[in-house]
């Protein structure tokens, strides 16, 4: 499948953290196109597996989580109104005069809306709107609401996939379902190059409130390399260009104590051998991604981080380049071409 | 769906061709003579009874944006077009120029900010248009400066009765007056479908002065803050309680016989019928009332919550009511059962 297409497919569909299921019926079909055998975890992970030719039995995971942030209905007001809590990091401010979907018995759209400006006090106008005062309105008597919605209920707002110019695409759940469309794009490069590795794709759920579903399959599958594949910050007005990333200029690759330094001399020699643009990423302390839940597992995993440049993070309209989801799954692609028995060996050897 | 055709058209202040061609479309087989003026306003004229004349007004324009520069990154800069509140703008998508470009407003991520950010507003120098421009010299392939922007908001229906989309402030008005003038009446009707009222009220005042009418009723969305956390008594006006008439807002004080009629008329009709409860805000009635030597004027109001945002809802027996309650009130005018 064209990784456009399957990146639509997966961020209209939803998934908030620990409620997966939705979006991992998409990415599940999409592997079970590439990979030899596709499973589910006890806590939802996606596990695709591509097995590597002859007897050497190396394994490498590659991890990009599918869970999306969003919100959790706390009240069912007078008039129907509902009141809701934050799942994951979400800025208040993204949420005022926003479509969203309620996903009660069936999926209800309603809005976060705002009053008029016709209507604002003068004490009204000089703050951002709290969560705390917003309102979800789903236009609907509270009898119809109460049979639709229970507290506890999940909801995300309601995005239609943006094609924007050239090759950026804008959307909700970019981060980092982008990067599970990485995944889908290596592992079909994979069918098209040899490689001794048995390679495990794992789209991991729970990593926006902590990272819990890479720990968990990464225990389970014991690989020897670890991957995690996530977004960082695209270069954007009004934040330092040293904490952020060019778009379209390839794959950001970290570095640092969660990046074990000869996965990233490698990862770097691979893309300068086949041409492949690159930046660098230099994570001084905790990663924030799952390649720091999976560097810690069982005796200690040997960790890399490559990371799409994505701006507006956690908002409806994250918005990211095609090229740079293809230039990360080919670098991941020639990486687990390149390595063998021995280099997996080198990683002990410090 | 005309509602949906109407919300979903292209045109902020200054901009409104696309909604005047749909108005003409819609109303080619009940219209024969139509004027249009300088600044653009589309005048339906019907009858010739040497009678009372009517005017109706409903604005065709709606809130929206207006590119100012372009960055060197390709990033789009914006002014507003009307009354925008800025805290709506933020991860919304919008549509640029007329070559219909896809552009998103986003925000610096949630990861970037100081705590106490997230309680202030991002001001308007801090937002920009993403188009997916790569350069200046790219953009520029695909928008150019001046063009106008309006939010990507489809219009879709939650219930049998209650529908969202955007910019039902006024296109709920328009799409009142095409089903209005599609009866006729012993009147000589005016239907002005005006421009530029978000900017100050503008076409209104050109259209009655070439009008002359005798007497007028605009045609609005009007503001709706039935939610909470708004008290009862700020709610304006509320959903699905019927048409809102209008006693005084911020721009004119409407003409107490034509309440009066109206509130018989909805009496005996069994109309639902509410006053809008605020004197904020103003309409087209201020400067048609104040054309030439003076015009009776009365603003008939769709409730309509979260107006100049990307998305408002309104509810659809509100709306027919509305129709309902304006035809009445012209046959009333008509019979000479009302004197001014």
């Amino acid at each position: 499948m064209e990784s456009k297409e399957f990146l639509k497919l997966m961020v209209e569909q939803t998934g908030v953290s620990g409620f997966e299921n939705p979006v991992a019926e998409v990415i599940k079909k999409a592997f079970a196109t590439v990979a030899d055998d596709v499973c589910t975890d006890v806590l939802g992970n996606v596990i695709a597996r591509k097995q590597g030719e002859g007897d050497e039995r190396i394994s490498i995971m590659l991890a990009a989580h599918m869970d999306e942030i969003g919100m959790m209905i706390t009240k069912i007001e007078e008039g129907g109104f509902l009141k809701f809590i934050a799942i994951g990091g979400i800025d208040q401010r993204t949420l005022v005069a926003q479509e969203v979907k309620v996903h009660g018995k069936r999926d209800v759209l309603g809005i976060i809306g705002m009053k008029p400006p016709h209507l604002l006090s003068p004490e009204e106008v000089g703050a951002a709107i709290k969560m705390q005062d917003m309102v979800i309105d789903l236009g609907l008597p509270i009898e119809q609401v109460k049979e639709l919605v229970t507290v506890g209920d999940l909801v995300t707002v309601h995005r239609p996939f943006i094609a924007l110019a050239g090759d950026f695409v804008a959307g909700k759940a970019m981060d980092d379902r982008a990067a599970v469309a990485v995944l889908l794009e290596c592992l079909q490069e994979l069918q098209k190059i040899r490689h001794k590795a048995d390679v495990y794709a794992v789209a991991t759920v729970q990593e926006e409130v902590g990272l819990r579903g890479a720990l968990v399959s990464t225990y389970h599958i014991a690989p020897q390399i670890g991957i995690a594949i996530d977004v960082c910050h695209g270069e954007m007005p009004g934040v330092p260009e040293q904490d952020t990333a060019p778009m379209g200029k390839g794959p950001n690759i970290a570095l640092g104590a969660n990046i074990h330094p000869k996965l990233y001399e490698r990862l770097v020699e691979v893309a300068k051998e086949h041409n492949i643009p690159y930046t660098i990423d230099p994570v001084p302390g905790p990663s924030g991604t799952d390649a720091w839940a999976m560097q810690v597992t069982r005796s200690g995993v040997p960790t890399a981080l490559v990371s799409l440049p994505l701006r507006y993070m956690h908002t409806s309209v994250e918005t990211l380049s095609m090229a740079d989801v293809k230039s990360t799954g080919r670098l991941l692609a020639y990486f687990i071409a390149s390595i063998d028995k021995s280099f997996v060996e080198g990683l002990l050897c410090y | 769906m005309l509602l949906k055709r109407l919300s979903e058209a292209f045109g902020p202040s200054g901009c409104e061709g696309e909604v005047r061609n749909i108005l003409m479309e819609e109303l080619a087989p009940h219209v024969k003579e139509w004027r249009r003026d300088a600044l653009g306003n589309l005048i339906a004229v019907k009858g010739s009874a040497g009678g009372l004349r009517v005017m109706l007004a409903a604005h065709m324009d709606e809130c929206g944006l207006m590119i100012s520069s372009i960055d060197r990154s390709g990033l789009l800069r914006f002014r507003k077009v009307g009354g925008i509140d800025d805290r709506v703008l933020v991860s919304k998508h919008v549509i640029v120029g007329s070559k219909k470009i896809s552009g998103v407003i986003g925000a610096k991520a949630v990861h970037l900010q100081k705590p106490d950010e997230r309680n202030q507003i991002i001001p308007l120098s801090g937002l920009y248009i993403d188009i997916g421009a790569k350069s200046k010299e790219d953009a520029e392939k695909l928008i150019k400066i001046g063009d106008y922007v309006v939010f990507a908001t489809e219009y879709k229906a939650l219930s049998d009765t209650v529908v969202v989309g955007k910019s039902f402030d006024d296109r709920a008005g328009c799409a009142v007056l095409v089903e209005v003038l599609k009866d006729e009446y012993a009147l000589d009707i005016y239907g002005a479908f005006t421009v530029q009222e978000e900017i100050g009220l503008r076409g209104a005042g050109v259209a009655a002065y070439a009008i002359e009418p005798d007497l007028a009723i605009v045609l609005e969305g009007t503001t709706c803050s039935d939610i909470p956390p708004s008290k009862e008594y700020g709610y304006c006006t509320t959903l699905g309680q019927g048409p809102a008439i209008t006693i005084m807002d911020a721009s004119v004080i409407c003409d107490r016989r034509m309440i009066a009629e109206l509130v018989r008329i909805a009496k005996d009709h069994d109309i639902p019928l509410q006053f809008k409860r605020s004197v904020t805000g103003g309409s087209d009635a201020g400067k048609i009332n104040q054309t030439k030597a003076g015009v009776p004027v009365v603003v008939i109001s769709v409730p309509c919550r979260y107006i100049h945002s990307p998305i408002s809802m309104l509810n659809l027996t509100d709306f027919h009511n509305t129709i309902k309650l304006v035809k009445l009130f012209l046959k009333s005018i008509a019979e000479g059962g009302f004197v001014l």
